[in-house]
């Protein structure tokens, strides 16, 4: 049984004296796709800005590759191989396409993800790579954001909400490229509003609500009704 | 053609206004501070330089291949040891270090070289000037600043918008958060920026020093010419820094022709007008 | 359910201030000249303070460039009793509405500017004044000039008189600005301004007119620095441009002292004077290198205690001599749920 590539331990993290995960332990395989759906407010993102390391738990650990990454600084965690796509696309305003993917890839990580690889994936970018990234329409944006997050070469790739404002049709298109992402064995968590999209993407489901996992297990194994009941807490 | 010389003048000193004030600019964009220190920095440089000529016995202009990297060095250690600790969403800090920083450096400069106006010399070139026209001549000294202003705000431009580091400049003042996720470190960063701005403080800080006297206590005057020079050009735009300066320096010039003693308040006039009519400068970019 | 001021530690602080004042107003009765200069100038070193907290601490405008008002009231006072002939101490009253008027123009032109360029904005208002100061030949130029005998006689018959008097005066006067501030802050206005002071942002939504109230809280402070310029330089007997309006003088060791004794709360200002004043006294002999230490000085505080020293203090006791805070007391009557 190979060790995970992710292994989340108990954590528990706090803004302020709010605490937004109880007791959380995550795991991911190489080569998984592992989805993390919940409501609003339930920890999703917290969890996500915890392995990236955008915010420390206040307990528990963190474990990527055999190494604890529990307390380390964000800008370090993209050397270990971690790439975050952050809620809401946050490009840089002042680059322009082109120049968004280009610092993706200034830690210089080896692997198989270049600009001309990137271009390949999402062909629409290319056509507007010397616009400035607030010029593209958001769909476009956030396949901007996740092919400059994979310019870092990445092992595991986090996937803060990528539907999100973005209409049905588009967030079908870019979960439709998932799987050349994927297909070299790169690590995805997807936390998702939209859970169709989420359960159809994953091999593997863990839903919070209010902070704590209330299910978890392989897509196939659950039912819409248990997810339905973890996920609104009823 | 008496106007005319009067006009030239302002415009090569407004090259060395532009200088000043680009430093300042390239701070507050990248990280919105605002540094009070920034004159008395130029007034160091023109120490150090003081000190470079008298110990290798070197001229002005050679003494820069010391004093650039010694004043980069300084920048960098001062945004990582100390400024980086104001940045924040509280104005405050970074406004009062700066302010004290200010304090500590004209006041050890004064321990250390007394109140003493001083000047260095750039040899025969000071007094070398061409003649344009009739009745028109343009100082060697003063159009050499010029070019190098112009040189190092296009040097700054081509930094900024084709590098890498260009890009890491902007993308850190855009979003810090995410920048990091980029894998940059932004105390590197802001401490690299800190590093460019000396820089060009030093370039600033010799040229002041060969061109005019210079003491311990003229540092506020120079962080007020650079801020008008920025205000009056528009935020966010080095040429437009540019473009104040050179206005700045001809406000200047054209004062100081009507009497001696309207020379700085011609300068500080156009300035407020410019504040009153139109504020956001006159070539500003739109992020600022 | 009502709303109330005043703490334990308030009223003991209200108690100690009572104390103190009738100490200080009797002053020249236990106190030599010597004394009694330097009170006079600790008090003008509170009043100038106190505005300057009020500006920045409260209102979010960090000014470096008060000593404007400082030189223009002096100046002020100066060209009132030597052109006009008009007493000195009514000069003195003059001084707080001219400096207001000439705010108001000064307000809207460098309102434009935000944060930090603000700050350098008011600076250039302060080097506009001396420039404009040196240009005026009656009044000296650019060297100055001493308030006539004849006008210092009109004040009062003998020099003790005199002394006495410029005393209370400083007194007053800035007993005066405090009691205003005070007032200020305590009123609907005063919790305005603390909002703005906690979160402009959060200030704004919720209606509160924020650039209204700044531009009132500048001119009103501008009143208040004409003001204490005016009695500072009929002290000094003597104006020049570069006293006047002096950066150092007017304005660093006013941070230093705002910034050491605690931004943000009425009784930090009082604190700096007396710890500044202390640090004075014992390093009086070294120049600049005192100056020096005072920019270290207030680096570190910056740094590692922003609230300044009365901040800590009420973080860590929770005391506050003033009665400015609000608290909810709830039901003096028991009906219902208790």
């Amino acid at each position: 049984m190979p060790e995970p590539l992710l292994q989340i331990r108990a954590v528990d993290a706090f803004y302020g004296d709010f605490q937004a995960l109880f007791d959380v332990s995550l795991g991911v395989e190489a080569g998984q796709v592992i989805a993390v759906i919940g409501a609003n407010g339930a920890g999703k993102s917290t969890l996500l800005r915890c392995i990236a390391g955008l915010m420390h738990p206040a307990r528990g650990e963190i474990v990527f590759e055999n190494t604890a990454v529990t307390h380390i600084p964000a800008f370090e965690i993209l050397k270990r191989g971690i790439a975050l796509v952050p809620e809401g696309r946050r490009l840089f305003p002042s680059l322009t396409v082109e120049e968004n993917l280009l610092i993706g890839g200034q830690s210089r990580r080896p692997g198989p993800w270049t600009l001309a690889r990137v271009y390949e994936l999402f062909p629409v970018l290319a056509e507007r790579r010397n616009l400035p990234a607030p010029a593209l329409s958001g769909g476009q944006q956030q396949m901007a954001a996740i092919g400059r997050a994979l310019m870092g070469n990445p092992r595991l790739l986090l996937c803060d909400e990528i539907s999100l404002g973005l209409a049905p049709i588009v967030v079908r298109d870019i979960y439709a490229r998932l799987p050349q992402v994927t297909a070299e064995g790169l690590s995805l968590i997807i936390v998702e509003q939209d859970i169709v999209q989420a359960l159809r993407a994953a091999s593997h489901v863990y839903c919070l609500q209010e902070g704590r996992v209330a299910l978890q297990g392989p897509t196939r194994d659950l039912t819409r009704e248990k997810i339905s009941a973890a996920y609104f807490g009823v | 053609m008496q106007w005319l010389n009067v006009i030239l003048q302002g415009v090569l000193i407004g090259g060395l206004y532009a200088m000043f004030a680009a430093g300042l600019s390239l701070i507050f964009g990248v990280m919105r501070l605002v540094n009070i220190a920034h004159g008395d920095l130029i007034v160091l440089a023109a120490y150090v330089s003081l000190m470079a000529t008298q110990a290798f016995g070197v001229d002005p202009l050679t003494s820069l291949l010391l004093v650039v990297p010694v004043m980069a060095l300084i920048g960098y250690a001062l945004q990582r040891g100390l400024l980086n600790y104001t940045l924040g969403d509280d104005l405050l800090p970074p406004l009062l270090v700066t302010f004290g920083l200010s304090i500590i450096i004209q006041n050890g400069l004064l321990e250390a070289f007394t109140a003493d106006s001083r000047k260095l010399q750039a040899g025969a070139i000071e007094v070398q000037t061409f003649q344009l026209a009739q009745n028109l001549w343009i100082g060697a000294l003063p159009l050499i600043q010029f070019i190098v202003a112009v040189a190092v705000i296009a040097a700054l431009q081509l930094l900024f918008y084709r590098t890498a580091l260009g890009r890491a400049l902007r993308a850190t003042s855009d979003d810090q958060a995410v920048a990091q996720l980029m894998g940059l470190d932004t105390r590197h960063v802001f401490a690299v920026a800190m590093a460019l701005s000396l820089a060009v403080i030093a370039v600033a800080g010799v040229f002041l020093a060969v061109r005019a006297n210079f003491d311990p206590a003229i540092g506020p005057a120079r962080l007020i010419f650079a801020f008008e020079a920025v205000i009056i050009g528009g935020l966010g735009s080095m040429w437009g820094t540019l473009a104040g300066g050179i206005i700045l320096g001809v406000s200047q010039a054209i004062g100081a022709q009507i009497d001696p003693g309207w020379q700085l308040l011609a300068g500080h006039i156009v300035f407020l007008a410019i504040l009153a009519v139109r504020p956001q400068g006159l070539f500003p970019k739109v992020s600022g | 359910m009502t709303v109330e001021h005043a703490t334990r530690s308030s009223r003991v602080g209200i108690a100690i201030i009572a104390i103190a004042a009738v100490i200080l107003t009797l002053a020249p009765y236990w106190g030599d000249r010597q004394t009694l200069r330097l009170l006079a100038e600790m008090f003008t070193f509170v009043a100038l303070a106190s505005l300057w907290n009020l500006l920045a601490g409260y209102a979010g405008l960090v000014s470096v460039g008060q000593q404007a008002f400082v030189g223009l009231g002096g100046y002020v006072l100066f060209a009132l009793a030597i052109l006009f002939d008009v007493n000195p101490i009514l000069a003195i009253l003059i001084a707080g509405p001219i400096g207001a008027l000439i705010a108001v123009p000064v307000a809207i032109l460098i309102f434009r500017l935000r944060g930090a360029y603000f700050a350098i904005g008011t600076w250039v208002v302060a080097e506009v004044f001396r420039l404009l100061a040196s240009q005026i030949s009656v009044l000296g130029g650019g060297s100055g000039i001493s308030l006539p005998a004849s006008v210092v006689l009109t004040m009062a018959p003998s020099r003790q008189m005199r002394e006495f008097e410029m005393y209370w005066l400083a007194l007053l006067l800035t007993v005066a600005i405090l009691a205003a501030i005070f007032a200020l802050l305590r009123s609907r206005h005063g919790l305005a301004l603390t909002a703005i002071r906690d979160n402009e942002l959060a200030a704004q939504s919720n209606g509160i007119g924020v650039w209204n109230i700044k531009f009132a809280v500048y001119v009103l402070t501008a009143f208040g620095t004409s003001m204490v310029g005016a009695f500072i330089f009929l002290q000094k007997l003597r104006i020049s441009p570069d006293t006047a309006f002096s950066v150092n003088d007017w304005t660093a060791f006013v941070i230093f002292i705002t910034v050491i004794g605690g931004i943000g709360r009425i009784e930090g200002p009082i604190i700096g004077t007396i710890i500044f004043f202390a640090l004075r006294q014992t390093f009086a002999g070294l120049g600049s290198f005192y100056l020096l230490m005072m920019g270290a000085v207030a680096i570190i505080a910056m740094l590692w205690a922003p609230k300044g020293l009365w901040g800590l203090i009420v973080e860590r006791l929770g005391w506050q001599v003033l009665p400015l805070q609000r608290h909810l007391v709830l039901g003096k009557d028991t009906r219902g749920k208790s």
